[in-house]
């Protein structure tokens, strides 16, 4: 046998531990939080949607109605209201965060003195949690001691600011109050996406005669559109799950004029027993966000896409 | 058609002092060269023509309007950036007419003036894609297509080349050459490449630490440098300098300096010299200027000194080979034919060329 018949024989030796550890680290790592999102978000939709299908009332059982909670459901005035409120907040107070949001990051941009003692205040409202500015917003609302009493005391006495207390529009007490919070953290993306743009850019623009104005819409907006997309996705789903916001507001009132689905949905669940046609509500709210955010993967897919093929 | 004059321009950022009193003209349709290494202050000078950074104190006249406080959209200029600037969002024919929307200017001359300036710059077939389907290139050419659109009366380049691959800038360098040639429009070019400088300006203002060092037609600036600095700077590799003692030999005034073995060394000296008195100067040789000595060369260039030197390294770059030879106790570099290509470890005669010397008085660093 020859020596090199020799280094041909011998057999590869046995990968050690460390290395197959090594290996399937990233799975074990990511295992359990791949397993827990796929159960809470695919199997508990599926379960909820089967529910939303039965005639389950106080427990789930599963006697299979079709649509019939769908059909009640929709039946209902309050739930019609609650749905027609959820669009109207999520219109107003999405485009009313980001143009306020836009409009400060805007004017923070123009090199303001103490800049970061205004980016701190105007974000500082996303610390707080909605509860605590449901609270504090409804006694500002509040015709006896909020704002329309201080104005009153100035000497104003026929001065009247009853917004959360009117039911016609107790909806945009909600919408002012959900924008004064959420305002400050569009700012804060806007302001990074402004400051990361290339000044020559800008400099570029003023050379070529373009007005502040002009450079902004023309140059540094369009530049950081994505950006506007990201604040919109964010904010829609913030918006949907609107719960514990009206619920210290306005406790969905006056009346029933500001009952948002998911109030109304732990109401059927948690406080009526009828869990049917609750998940039935539930999916309809999957369903609106469904309308948004399907559509926003498939342009993120598709952008992807269209950058890959140009390098 | 139009002048730029700069009159003891000063620039300070709080405390510090960025441009120390700059002086600087160009004459219609110049094309002036500012060279100098990072943090000299040119590209802050570019920016203050510009109109993008204030004036400190000093004046700077365009067509002898004075323009300090005038906004960068009424000068009347037009800029190519490093990063060259394109707007991201828009076609390259939107990059091209933007300038002339905000300007207010009609559709139909707009599209006389693409049309114009993508056939001279060949971009035609690039008109529909945006800057990010773009190559480095292909950038350059439209960012040069912005700023040629405007028809201004000075163009300004901040070290438009410095992006692309070695390749590639040479060829730009060229059509930025062609290029003005054909314009003939008064130009100032920032760049750090001392080549840059030297192949494209009519003259070339080496700035260092804020001042201007030397301003100068290229030929003027590499062979009679000013300074130490100026003399270092341009040329690569670089001008070597030999600590030397002024001397006479023969009656006639020469350069002497300790070899290695502890003899000395000394070198006639060409120029004129306002005075012979024995002192300290700084003699300085640039690499081409040092060949292997033959008496047929001594014929030829009657200024040609022999000395003996150690070759200590050998860099062949194929066109050229350079040597490191030890002189007098420095190393300094000869730039040699590869014909004649000195071995290492040997001793060579070398014959330096003592026309083309330049002698610096070692306190002033000026050229004596």
């Amino acid at each position: 046998m020859s020596n090199h018949d020799l280094i041909l024989s011998t057999p590869a030796p046995a990968r050690p531990w460390r290395e197959r550890l090594g290996s399937a680290m990233p799975l074990l790592v990511l295992g359990p939080s791949l397993v827990a999102s796929f159960v809470y978000v695919f199997v508990f939709t599926g379960w909820t949607l089967y529910i939303s299908l039965s005639n389950s009332s106080l427990l789930p059982t599963y006697g299979f109605v079709g649509l019939d909670n769908y059909a009640s459901l929709w039946a209902n005035r309050r739930w019609n209201i609650a749905y027609n409120n959820l669009f109207l907040f999520s219109g107003f107070y999405i485009v009313g965060s980001m143009a306020v949001g836009l409009l400060l990051a805007i004017l923070i941009d123009q090199r303001v003195r103490g800049e970061a003692v205004w980016r701190t205040i105007f974000l500082y409202p996303l610390a707080v949690s909605f509860i605590v500015t449901g609270t504090v917003w409804s006694w500002l609302y509040n015709p006896t001691d909020g704002i329309q009493a201080m104005v009153r005391g100035l000497g104003w006495t026929n001065f009247s600011f009853a917004l959360a207390s009117d039911r016609h529009y107790a909806i945009y007490a909600v919408i002012i109050t959900g924008v004064w919070q959420s305002s400050g953290f569009a700012m804060a993306l806007f302001l990074a996406g402004l400051r990361s743009v290339d000044s020559d850019l800008v400099r570029a623009a003023q050379i070529d005669g373009a007005s502040t104005f002009r450079i902004y819409r023309k140059v540094l907006l369009p530049t950081i559109a994505p950006i506007f997309l990201a604040v919109a996705v964010i904010q829609i789903q913030f918006a949907i799950k609107t719960f514990d916001l009206v619920a210290a507001l306005t406790k969905g009132g006056p009346g029933i004029s500001t009952t948002f689905p998911a109030i109304y949905v732990y109401d059927l669940m948690f406080q009526r027993g009828q869990i049917g046609e609750g998940a039935a509500a539930a999916i309809m709210m999957l369903a609106a966000l469904a309308v948004v955010l399907v559509p926003y993967s498939f342009w993120v897919v598709w952008r992807r896409r269209k950058e890959a093929g140009h390098g | 058609m139009s002048t730029l004059t700069i009159r003891s321009l000063r620039k300070n950022f709080g405390a510090v002092e960025v441009l120390k009193g700059i002086d600087l003209e160009a004459q219609n349709g110049e094309f002036i060269a500012l060279v100098g290494p990072s943090g000299c202050g040119k590209s802050t000078l570019l920016a203050m023509i510009a109109g993008l950074e204030s004036v400190t104190s000093g004046e700077i006249r365009i067509d002898g309007r004075l323009v300090n406080s005038v906004a960068p959209k009424d000068r009347d200029i037009a800029m190519v950036f490093q990063s060259y600037a394109l707007y991201p969002t828009m076609t390259v024919r939107e990059n091209i007419t933007f300038g002339m929307e905000s300007r207010r200017v009609p559709k139909l001359q707009q599209d006389e003036a693409v049309k114009r300036v993508a056939a001279f710059l060949q971009i035609e077939p690039l008109l529909g894609r945006k800057p990010g389907q773009l190559s480095g290139g292909q950038r350059q050419r439209v960012a040069m297509g912005r700023a040629l659109v405007r028809d201004p009366k000075l163009f300004l380049f901040d070290e438009p080349l410095s992006n692309l691959d070695a390749k590639l800038r040479v060829d730009m360098r060229t059509e930025i050459k062609k290029l003005h040639h054909r314009v003939g429009k008064t130009t100032v070019y920032v760049t750090h490449d001392q080549v840059e400088a030297m192949t494209l300006a009519s003259r070339i203002a080496v700035m260092h630490q804020g001042s201007v060092q030397q301003f100068d037609e290229p030929a003027t600036i590499y062979n009679r440098p000013a300074n130490m600095f100026v003399a270092g700077f341009m040329g690569s590799p670089a001008m070597n300098f030999l600590p030397a003692e002024l001397s006479q030999e023969g009656g006639r005034p020469a350069v002497a300096f300790q070899t290695a073995d502890g003899n000395t060394a000394s070198l006639p000296i060409v120029q004129a010299l306002a005075s012979d008195t024995p002192r300290q100067l700084i003699l300085g040789i640039r690499p081409e200027h040092i060949y292997r000595f033959d008496p047929d060369l001594a014929r030829r260039k009657p200024g040609i000194a022999q000395i003996d030197a150690v070759v200590e390294l050998v860099e062949p770059t194929g066109a050229e080979t350079m040597a490191v030879l030890r002189l007098g106790g420095k190393e300094i570099t000869g730039r040699f034919d590869p014909d004649g290509t000195p071995l290492m470890g040997e001793t060579v005669t070398l014959g330096i060329d003592m026309a083309r010397a330049c002698l610096f008085d070692p306190t002033t660093q000026r050229l004596i």
